[in-house]
């Protein structure tokens, strides 16, 4: 197999796994693209509490806003649409996904291969772990005034997930979901299609899993923060529970092997990286309007990132969860209630403190995001329980998802400098660790 | 005895207000032995089944513009709205030491996350995110809910040592659906007569329900409603404005009283909905907790903290205020940060806009203390509203 291959525009090194989702990316946004042409209908949903198996008993078409968002960042274009809306009245102060969304929207909902997006045929506002979600969709319902259809997923406050929640779920499955997906899309649910798409799921769920822990190997064989983002992209996305995605995670896993056989470290956008000097747990979603630049400043001074909560936000299967085709319904709703984000900042503190221990990190790193105050709020208690139960010392930095106007490469890089440079000091013993 | 002014009441409802350390609240407490005050935050919770454990339910809004916050700060980043900041101010400095349990309604990221680290950093403290239904179908969310009261009844109970009747809990009902009636003939005056009942004694009124007994606030509201009914008191030249925004985060009082000294008399408002969030009497008869979950998914009030199922009803309420008020423009006033009120806006003010209601914006913080730009801004508002009546 070839691991790697040189991408000529931008001499980026990608892993062939990420030319390969590339690939599937592209097809996928070509299917979009001829959606009307080709008389498929499309659902736009969230990552978090995605139920892709699910819409695709209906023969939806899934389209993210979050992902279109992500692909806007990437290719700086969503500074221009948040400022657009911000022009049309949204406000400075909340999230930049949703402001990239609606300027996108504004100028044309040019996807990232150039072409329209469609107007969605219905919006599935699956409603885990963010409130900001339920806005975004009555905003775009507003616009589309297409059919919205809510699920609601209670939150995990006490650190489990009772009877009452699961009963809820389904009930919101069998009396409003289903029978308003079939009212749309004019096919009749069938629970054997569903199954089948959750075998499918749990497949490759196994092969994440595995990916995901082969960073607790020394040398680690990925970056599961910056490289675990192309990792979760196609379960987290429109794949999950399809044949392709089950391909895709066979063939990582084997990417992976080759390199732990190898003894090899990562594949950076410069290459395979150096030594590994530093292993990091990440907390927090990443910068992309940015991207590869605040992962160069990671890699360059030899930080590898061995465990990320943000690769969780589609899915915690790390903990044992597999969709199940035996308990269908109750399966996508124990999926959405335990997705990163909705679990209680206890949870989350014991999953970083974990993670930790069980990756041999030597700490923690916080990307606080300016748009999420899902993620945000409560990160500074969680970085101070975090090194108090761990003795490592955890450092604080502050970016946006993809409004670049929050990405100051400077400080950023500064605050990290100083973070390794504590971490060498705490190896050597000298004091204990405090937030950078 | 005879009726007192309305400078009186106002002036224990301001003692009430300004007491960061609760002191009536920790006096109810000390009264008898095994009383317990359990705390909540915005937006509304049932305080029907504290009331009927037999214990004192405690309003927490913030630290307001007089509490210096030290050590809330360092809990948060600079783009997080107030109001957690200087919630925990409260809780560190021990103000809250008296508060057996603490309440985190469902209302956005930031309260619910607040609910994990009260866990945390009180851990001997009763600490829970209290979820409600966003499906209104009876036999969805209705029944979803009436298991999670039947739960926080439950804990209750264990935190009382003793079982909280049907009987209580009508009892308790009653007394709320009394309160809530003299709050909804208060709002009915001021809208009437605005001069009568200023927006600010208006506002120290109703919060004083929030650390008093119910039986002694709806004393208080009738003593009120009396007095300001017989006071004179000039009319100002004001135009009429509807208030929204302000449901969590609570603003200064200068504030809401610089809004009626630029020219708006303030004639509804979505401050401190917890008072009023059902909008009619929840019936006795019947299960008690059937009967609270009915009026929360049917007789409720709208905002942002909501989810519109009807695309058709999204931003209604707000005109329909306009008009049940005789109000003349609305002030969107939004706490900075505050994701429910600023993801909302846009889409309220497309509502107004098309039912040719006119409309100003603004942020503030619980401790903004520049009024000068505000009132300016309100004054120019109330002048354009007048000359657009004019014309």
């Amino acid at each position: 197999m070839n691991t790697t291959a040189k991408a000529s525009k931008a001499e980026v090194i990608k892993d062939a796994s990420m030319l390969k989702q590339k690939e599937m990316m592209a097809k996928h946004y070509e299917r979009l693209a001829n959606a009307e042409a080709n008389g498929e209908k499309v659902v736009s949903t969230f990552v978090p509490g995605n139920l892709n198996e699910l819409l695709m008993c209906f023969d939806l078409v899934n389209n993210l806003p979050e992902v279109n968002a992500i692909q806007s960042g990437l290719r700086r274009q969503s500074g221009a649409y948040v400022m657009e809306a911000e022009k049309s009245g949204h406000s400075e102060d909340v999230c930049t996904y949703v402001k990239s969304d609606i300027g996108m929207m504004a100028k044309g909902n040019i996807g990232p291969n150039g072409k329209k997006l469609p107007n969605p045929d219905v919006l599935m506002l699956s409603y885990t772990g963010c409130f900001t979600f339920m806005k975004w969709f009555e905003l775009l319902r507003e616009q589309y005034k297409c059919e919205t259809i809510f699920l609601q997923t209670p939150y995990m406050a006490d650190g489990r997930i009772t009877p009452n929640m699961i009963q809820y779920m389904v009930k919101q499955f069998k009396e409003d979901v289903i029978p308003k997906l079939e009212a749309v899309s004019g096919v009749k649910f069938d629970i054997d299609r569903l199954r089948e798409y959750l075998r499918k799921s749990a497949q490759a769920e196994e092969d994440l899993v595995y990916i995901l822990q082969s960073s607790k190997r020394r040398p680690s064989p990925i970056d599961a923060y910056f490289g675990g983002i192309y990792y979760i992209g196609p379960i987290f996305g429109a794949f999950r529970g399809t044949d392709d995605a089950i391909d895709y995670y066979r063939f990582l896993r084997q990417e992976v092997d080759q390199r732990i056989a190898a003894g090899l470290g990562p594949v950076t956008p410069d290459g395979q990286m150096g030594e590994e000097k530093y292993r990091l747990v990440v907390e927090g979603p990443p910068n992309y309007t940015n991207f590869r630049q605040f992962w160069k400043m990671f890699y360059e001074e030899g930080a590898v990132v061995v465990a990320s909560s943000y690769t969780k936000v589609g899915g915690t299967y790390d903990f044992g969860f597999r969709h199940d085709p035996d308990r269908p319904l109750e399966s996508l709703a124990e999926y959405c209630l335990g997705v990163y984000t909705n679990r209680s900042l206890p949870m989350r503190i014991e999953m970083l403190v974990n993670y930790i221990n069980e990756y041999e990190a030597d700490g923690l790193l916080i990307n606080s995001i300016k748009s999420c105050n899902s993620f945000s709020a409560g990160q500074l208690l969680i970085m101070r329980e975090v090194e108090k139960r761990t003795g490592k010392p955890a450092a604080f930095i502050e970016t946006d998802l993809v409004d670049p106007r929050y990405f100051s490469a400077a400080n950023v890089k500064n605050r990290l400098e100083s973070y390794f440079q504590m971490v060498e000091q705490k190896r050597g013993g000298a004091g204990k660790g405090v937030a950078a | 005895m005879s009726t007192p002014q309305t400078s009186e009441i106002v002036a224990r409802c301001q003692a009430l207000y300004e007491d960061l350390n609760f002191t009536a609240a920790r006096e109810w407490k000390e009264a008898e032995p095994g009383r317990k005050v359990i705390g909540f935050m915005p937006i509304y919770i049932p305080r029907e089944i504290i009331h009927a454990a037999g214990m004192l339910p405690l309003g927490i809004l913030g630290g307001g513009d007089q509490l210096e916050v030290i050590h809330g700060d360092a809990y948060y980043q600079s783009y997080i709205c107030r109001i957690p900041r200087s919630t925990i101010e409260l809780g560190v400095s021990g103000r809250l030491d008296f508060v057996d349990g603490m309440l985190f309604p469902s209302i956005c990221d930031v309260i619910r996350n607040l609910s994990g680290m009260w866990k945390v950093m009180f851990p001997g403290v009763y600490s829970k995110y209290f979820d409600v239904p966003q499906n209104y179908e009876d036999e969805v969310g209705g029944r979803f809910y009436v298991n999670e009261m039947a739960e926080f009844r439950r804990d209750l109970e264990e935190m009382a040592g003793r079982k909280i009747t049907d009987d209580d809990l009508r009892r308790s009902i009653g007394l709320y659906n009394r309160n809530r009636r003299l709050i909804r003939e208060l709002y009915a005056l001021r809208a009437r007569t605005p001069w009568k009942a200023p927006a600010a004694e208006v506002y120290l009124v109703v919060r004083a329900g929030l650390v008093l007994p119910v039986e002694e606030h709806s004393a208080l509201l009738e003593q009120y409603i009396a007095a300001a009914e017989a006071e004179d008191r000039p009319i100002r030249d004001n135009c009429r404005i509807v208030l929204t925004g302000m449901f969590c985060e609570q603003p200064p009082l200068n504030l809401i009283k610089s809004l009626e000294l630029a020219g708006c008399y303030i004639v509804d408002d979505d401050l401190l909905l917890v008072t009023r969030w059902l909008i009619d009497d929840v019936p006795l008869d019947g299960d008690p907790l059937h009967n609270l979950s009915q009026a929360f998914l049917h007789q409720s009030e709208s905002t942002a903290a909501k989810y519109e199922p009807d695309q058709e009803e999204k931003g209604k309420f707000l005109v329909r205020a306009v008009k049940r008020t005789g109000a003349e423009g609305v002030i969107f006033a939004a706490p900075s940060f505050c994701d429910p009120a600023l993801l909302d806006r846009p889409m309220l003010q497309n509502v107004l806009t098309r039912a040719n209601i006119p409309f100003i914006a603004f942020k503030y913080a619980e401790n903004s203390g520049q009024m000068q730009p505000i009132r300016e801004q309100a004054g120019t508002f109330a002048d354009s509203i007048k000359l657009w009546s004019a014309a």
